[in-house]
């Protein structure tokens, strides 16, 4: 599969279209907007089913907490807002009101990671993931491409229990189609390969797949699992690679601290000791720019992928790895 | 207090002597709070609600949410009473396993209908219940205790503005007025009291019904119920006017009693203020 030749779709209407279907045919689904309706597209909602759409002004915290006791009375709300302000914000109140009491709230993190549209540090997440899956009873997903990201949120919807889902806000190219099955702990081998395996979470795994390729022309072969659920993690399948190819590379677009490069690193250090490179955002701050200048800034484009995997093909043959 | 109310009264000094000889038994607990709190939370359970301890999950009951978590003791010592749980049971507050949480736990204990303790949030869950009631078409009631202190929490206000949006009218809180908290503000004359002027002039201009009562009258919390009843398309606030460490002479408007724990001598004269021999 190669990425940069695909058809692109929009995740955002993916989601606004499923999200539409889901509060029209569920009598217990709600959507719960934090004043953001037009960029995360839930305008749908609000003008083609108001009575499904509950407007919570901005105020995250209120917004969550309100989730919750909605929760309790039988209903399955769907909060809506930026990732940044639904894994910061409202941190509290969704780990004792929605994830220690396992309550029926579905999370959806908008703008998640670096490319956010211009709009800088306090609209980005880098740190989601990492504070999502250190919560018991969570479930964290982030899908690939439009497709996945229904497929993911029509098996949230028959779940019960809190889940995260991480959302991004541009195009991406489509990787999966109508007859994709999504798992909550399963991976995704998308490429096969011998050398290395890198593994990607999210719409990071479009470029995951553009750098096996190049990886390829220099004579690398490198297998890419795309990982769609954080927690649960495919922890078979991710050592099942890890034995096999004996090299790792993880891609996230999210801190290199805590999210999937950390959660693969605490499986494999336990159980099948591996050379790890970390494709994400190292420590620091991010800014306003355009996508291709933050990819390269913040060392996670393709490029940056690409020589995190001829590191660790180095590394698995050195005796030093 | 008039006659009518024989039966919450024993009930609120039944409650105040278990929550007294609880907290002295675990060596933890707040008391100041649950004592001010301790009389609404009777007449709530044992006159004001639609509940039934043996079916604590009927669809149509009415909710109640102890926002002010940490009086989580009080909460406890009434659902005791009510026959949610034993009051053996009582004395395991705090310990490893219990159902009695430092703060409330919806999870482990019936009759619980949200987790708290982290301030501000529950009357957010509580405007959650309200809201769900109304867009299900549903005629259960929901109840909110918040505190004083709790109130300096912006959630509160996030709360409150939209209870008052969507005309949250089956929603009643229940502001804990005992008017101190726990450190409060050195170097000012007045320490340990909230700075809460205008109380009924905030809510006012959230759009909320607001009444003022005195929080251990039977007679006003109750008509106070009923006056909520009253008035559509707005959530109503009772301001209850209480007593920080209400029934216990040394305990009253003393900030020390906020989360002290009472030695044996002090349980003893306490409880013989409650007419019951201080033999320990």
């Amino acid at each position: 599969m190669q990425a940069s030749q695909l058809k692109t779709a929009s995740m955002r209407d993916s989601f606004s279209e499923t999200l539409y279907q889901l509060a029209v045919n569920d009598p217990r689904v709600f959507v719960l907007d934090g004043d953001l309706a037009t960029s995360t597209k839930i305008e749908k909602v609000a003008k083609e089913c108001p009575q499904k759409f509950l407007q919570m002004g901005i105020a995250e915290q209120n917004m969550l907490s309100v989730a919750a006791g909605l929760a309790t009375t039988g209903l399955q709300p769907w909060a809506v807002t930026f990732a940044a302000f639904m894994s910061k914000r409202a941190l509290d109140q969704i780990q004792v009101q929605i994830a220690q009491p396992k309550l029926n709230v579905k999370m959806i993190g908008a703008y998640s990671g670096l490319l956010t549209g211009v709009t800088g540090k306090t609209h980005q997440a880098l740190e989601d993931i990492a504070i999502f899956r250190s919560l018991a009873n969570m479930t964290v997903l982030a899908p690939a491409d439009s497709v996945e990201t229904a497929k993911m949120m029509e098996w949230a919807n028959q779940y019960d229990g809190p889940v995260y889902i991480r959302l991004a806000r541009d195009n991406y190219p489509i990787l999966f189609d109508d007859s994709y099955v999504f798992k909550p702990n399963k991976g995704v081998v998308l490429n096969e390969g011998t050398d290395l395996t890198i593994i990607s979470t999210g719409t990071a795994t479009s470029r995951a797949l553009e750098a096996a390729k190049i990886l390829k022309q220099n004579n690398i072969s490198s297998a890419v699992v795309h990982l769609p659920s954080i927690k649960p993690i495919d922890q078979e399948l991710i050592i099942e690679m890890a034995v096999k190819t004996k090299a790792i590379v993880t891609v996230e677009e999210h801190s290199i601290y805590g999210g999937l490069g950390g959660a693969i690193a605490e499986i494999l250090a336990a159980n099948a000791p591996t050379p790890i490179e970390f494709v994400g955002v190292k420590d620091r701050n991010s800014e306003s720019a355009s996508n291709e200048a933050l990819l390269e800034k913040y060392e996670i484009s393709t490029k940056y992928i690409v020589e995190a995997g001829q590191r660790v093909n180095l590394r698995k043959n050195s005796d030093f790895n | 207090m008039s006659s009518n109310n024989t039966l919450l009264e024993e009930k609120s000094k039944a409650a105040r002597k278990s929550l007294l000889k609880v907290v002295h038994h675990a060596g933890a607990g707040h008391i100041g709070g649950p004592l001010s709190a301790i009389d609404v939370l009777t007449a709530l359970y044992f006159k004001e609600m639609n509940v039934e301890p043996t079916n604590p999950y009927k669809v149509d009951r009415d909710r109640f949410v102890l926002s002010k978590g940490h009086s989580a003791i009080g909460l406890y010592a009434v659902l005791a009473e009510k026959g949610y749980l034993d009051q053996k049971e009582l004395y395991t507050f705090d310990s490893l396993d219990s159902r009695l949480q430092g703060h409330p736990d919806m999870k482990i204990l019936p009759g619980i209908e949200m987790s708290t303790g982290s301030l501000g949030q529950g009357i957010s869950a509580a405007v959650g219940m309200a809201l769900g009631a109304k867009v299900q078409d549903q005629s259960f009631r929901t109840y909110c205790m918040i505190g004083d202190g709790e109130s300096q929490e912006g959630q509160v206000w996030e709360a409150a503005f939209i209870a008052s949006k969507y005309e949250l009218d089956n929603l009643v809180v229940i502001l804990d007025y005992n008017k101190l908290q726990q450190y409060g503000w050195v170097g000012t004359n007045t320490e340990r009291a909230v700075p809460n002027d205008l109380v009924e002039e905030k809510w006012e201009s959230f759009g909320w019904n607001v009444i003022r009562i005195d929080g251990h009258s039977f007679e006003d919390i109750l008509e106070g119920f009923r006056q909520a009843k009253l008035v559509k398309q707005k959530p109503t606030i009772l301001i209850a006017d209480t007593v920080k460490g209400k029934g216990i002479s040394f305990m009253e408007n003393n900030y020390l009693w906020h989360s002290r724990i009472p030695t044996d001598e002090e349980l003893s004269l306490a409880l013989k203020e409650l007419d019951e021999s201080g033999d320990l």
